[in-house]
């Protein structure tokens, strides 16, 4: 199940390190000293320093430095593909547990074609895990829209955790490194930016191996050279 | 924390019905077993285990008490613990749930029914004092099977442990060591865990291969009298085990002893 | 004065250690010691908070939990809180939260997690500290880290970091307690917490030696932070 939106939000490497600039900060460090850069995620302007809001990797690209996170919970955005677990079934829709501090819901008139009321469960029931993509992000929940390419029931297969902040380089710069593990163990793989990953495989095996490719690549906390790391560990397994 | 979805709990029953799981172990085989000592200085013996990424820690500590009715010329033996929060996301706060409450009485029957303490060697005044043993048990990380990695984390820790100094005026000196805690020679209540999902029986569950399991059983086992005893037993949840299977266990139960009683060796 | 009886200088911290992302389940969590005092926090959040009326719309509510395990003391502490931890868990709240934003997280909860394993006395200064690098692991966004430790005076001495036995003293005027946390880089405490017998002009000289104390802190929650990339 390929999907756009799951493109757009990979993770670039650093092919030449002085395209982009990475060091780990901690909260409140300067990160660079300057009015001309412009503070972007997770960085702001403190006088003339760029000061670091959070814990992780400053990167500067030309005049915007930002900090992106390593760790941490999954912070829900509109546009964001998660994967989720059915919790129950109301009059109006489906109540999606997505791992993530607000709950989602899944009207009934954001379903891919039209649902009856009384077949309700017959489409999604209790404990059937979806993809879905983030519609808006409100104070009493998350509404959730299976209204597009690449969404809907997961059928099959198993789903898993990655540590969120992870996912971008789990996807790889336009989707490279999630289609290079689809291609090595001919899975199908659906990724969540809530960091739950659905793989279904041929065999068991080829199952077991999609997921540990894609958990060496989460572990890995420098984005260097991350291609050539994993086209390495699949020529050794 | 997502619960367990229907997909993932049909893959893993596929997986262990063919003997496979995600790290690439069979289906009765441990993780790795790492112990440590000297969890807290101010114990009067303490071990943490790391079995896999499952993360447990067991202090014991003496002090005087009253002994029971029923046993005047025996020591006491208090086996607590929690889920700290910590531990898990679903750990939460307030008053303990079952599984809080079930940990450390399975810890406390195997220890007690194994007779690994020599209850009679901690008197103090017969029939008016004697040491209790508090035995602790916090989990610090919840990677699947808290009891089995408990169990290992205690035996440790006892093994490890002494008696305070105590006057004549009963006061006790706890900076002050005395004797190693009484222990019968070789006695060790290693706990077997069996999970069941579907008609698999598996071993040291991850905590996302349990949260997929329906059913447990847990055997406390230790070698004595030339062979095995199995000094405790629960049945967890709803699902029925049937003869065959408990014949199954049964089978398996002395292999694993051992094997769990060399490793044991080599790091105690 | 002589040497304290661990041989320390007057204004000589414990050893510390500092150590990040010991707890694989949590979203962030940290191992802070002070010599003998080993702390260990986890922090869970922002996640889902129940019941709803404790919601907040302004901001995520900082949710602090500190206890002592029962064998991190010589007479065993009985299992469950007491008055005493409820008290430190409600200081601790108030230490951390000037530091961390949390309005960028209405509705939800950070729950943050300490437990001390062994309790040589600053407990709650050594929790303090193992809870802001959790915090900062979670990537919880945050001012600056907060760092925390407890001074004192041994009859007319002013000293850093105490032990037990110290605390314990009571030779001439006795020991004085003060547990203080502030934001690192900055001229803000958050907290601030006394006992003992200490003159007005004293508590100012206090000040002065805690904020040189905060910034050795600093430097080695720093290095743990970054020490957890590599």
């Amino acid at each position: 199940m390929d999907n756009e939106l799951e493109m757009a939000q990979g993770a670039d490497e650093t092919d030449t390190e002085s395209e982009k600039k990475r060091k780990v900060v901690v909260p409140g460090e300067v990160i660079v000293t300057g009015e001309d850069y412009l503070p972007s995620d997770g960085a702001r302007r403190e006088g003339k320093n760029i000061v670091a809001l959070r814990y992780g990797l400053a990167e500067e690209s030309g005049r915007v430095v930002k900090v992106i996170p390593l760790f941490g919970a999954f912070v829900p955005r509109r546009g964001n593909v998660v994967i989720g677990r059915v919790t129950d079934i109301t009059f109006y829709g489906w109540l999606i547990d997505i791992d993530s501090a607000s709950s989602g819901f899944l009207p009934i008139e954001e379903s891919p074609r039209f649902i009856n009321k009384n077949e309700m469960d017959q489409f999604l029931a209790i404990g059937d895990v979806v993809a879905a993509k983030i519609w808006s992000v409100k104070q009493k929940g998350i509404d959730l829209s299976l209204k597009s390419n690449g969404l809907g029931k997961l059928e099959g297969g198993f789903i898993f955790r990655v540590i969120p902040s992870r996912i971008p380089r789990v996807i790889g710069r336009e989707g490279s490194m999630i289609s290079l593990i689809k291609e090595k163990t001919g899975c199908n793989i659906t990724v969540g930016q809530n960091g739950w990953i659905w793989i279904k495989g041929e065999s068991i095996d080829a199952q077991i191996k999609a997921r540990q490719a894609i958990e060496f690549v989460a572990d890995k906390v420098h984005l260097s050279g991350l291609t050539e790391k994993m086209e390495e560990w699949f020529s050794k397994s | 924390m997502m619960n367990v979805s229907n997909l993932s709990k049909n893959t893993l029953n596929e997986m262990f019905a063919a003997n496979k799981r995600f790290d690439g172990r069979k289906i009765t085989d441990f993780r790795k077993i790492e112990i440590t000592y000297d969890v807290s200085n101010k114990a009067e013996g303490s071990a943490r285990i790391k079995l896999g990424k499952t993360d447990v820690v067991v202090g014991v500590k003496l002090a005087p008490g009253t002994p029971y009715p029923d046993s005047l010329d025996k020591g006491n033996l208090m086996v607590s613990g929690d889920l700290l929060p910590l531990a898990s996301p679903r750990f939460e706060h307030g008053p303990p749930g079952f599984n809080a409450i079930e940990l450390p009485r399975l810890i406390d029957r195997a220890v007690r029914e194994s007779g690994m303490i020599d209850l009679s060697k901690l008197v103090i005044k017969e029939g008016e004092k004697v040491w209790t043993v508090f035995i602790d048990i916090y989990p610090i990380n919840d990677d699947g099977n808290l009891i089995d990695a408990a169990a290992l984390a205690t035996i440790a820790a006892l093994k490890k442990a002494h008696i305070p100094s105590i006057n004549e005026k009963g006061i006790v000196d706890y900076d002050k060591k005395a004797d190693p805690l009484p222990l019968q020679k070789d006695i060790a209540p290693i706990s077997f865990s069996f999970f069941k999902l579907g008609s698999s029986l598996i071993l040291d569950p991850t905590r996302e291969e349990e949260e997929a399991c329906e059913t447990r059983v847990t055997w406390g086992v230790s070698k004595m009298f030339g062979g095995y005893r199995i000094n405790s037993c629960q049945k967890s949840g709803k699902q029925i085990i049937t003869q065959a299977e408990i014949e199954k266990m049964m089978s398996l139960l002395p292999e694993k002893c051992d094997e769990l009683n060399e490793k044991l060796k080599k790091l105690l | 004065m002589a040497k304290r009886s661990d041989g320390r200088k007057a204004t000589e911290m414990r050893p510390m250690i500092a150590k990040v992302g010991v707890i694989p389940n949590a979203d962030g969590s940290a191992l802070f010691a002070f010599g003998k005092t080993i702390a260990i926090a986890a922090v869970y959040g922002p996640r889902l908070l129940h019941p709803q009326h404790m919601q907040d719309p302004a901001g995520a509510v900082l949710r602090c939990n500190y206890d002592l395990l029962s064998f991190s003391v010589s007479d065993r502490k009985k299992p469950g809180p007491s008055r005493r931890s409820q008290e430190i868990s409600k200081v601790t709240e108030w230490a951390l939260s000037p530091a961390v934003d949390l309005s960028q997280f209405p509705n939800t909860v950070i729950d943050v997690q300490i437990y001390i394993l062994q309790a040589d006395a600053g407990t709650r200064t050594a929790g303090i500290n193992a809870a802001s690098l959790a915090l900062a692991q979670a990537g919880i966004p945050m001012r600056d880290l907060v760092c925390s430790v407890a001074l004192g005076k041994l009859d007319k001495e002013l000293v850093v970091d105490l032990t037990k036995e110290e605390e314990d003293q009571h030779d001439g005027e006795g020991a004085t307690d003060f547990a203080i946390a502030k934001i690192a880089n900055s001229d803000e405490f958050t907290l601030l917490q006394l006992d003992g017998k200490i003159a007005p002009e004293q508590v100012n000289e206090v000040m002065v030696l805690a904020k040189k104390a905060a910034e050795q802190i600093y430097e080695v929650q720093k290095k743990a932070l970054k020490e957890a990339v590599e």
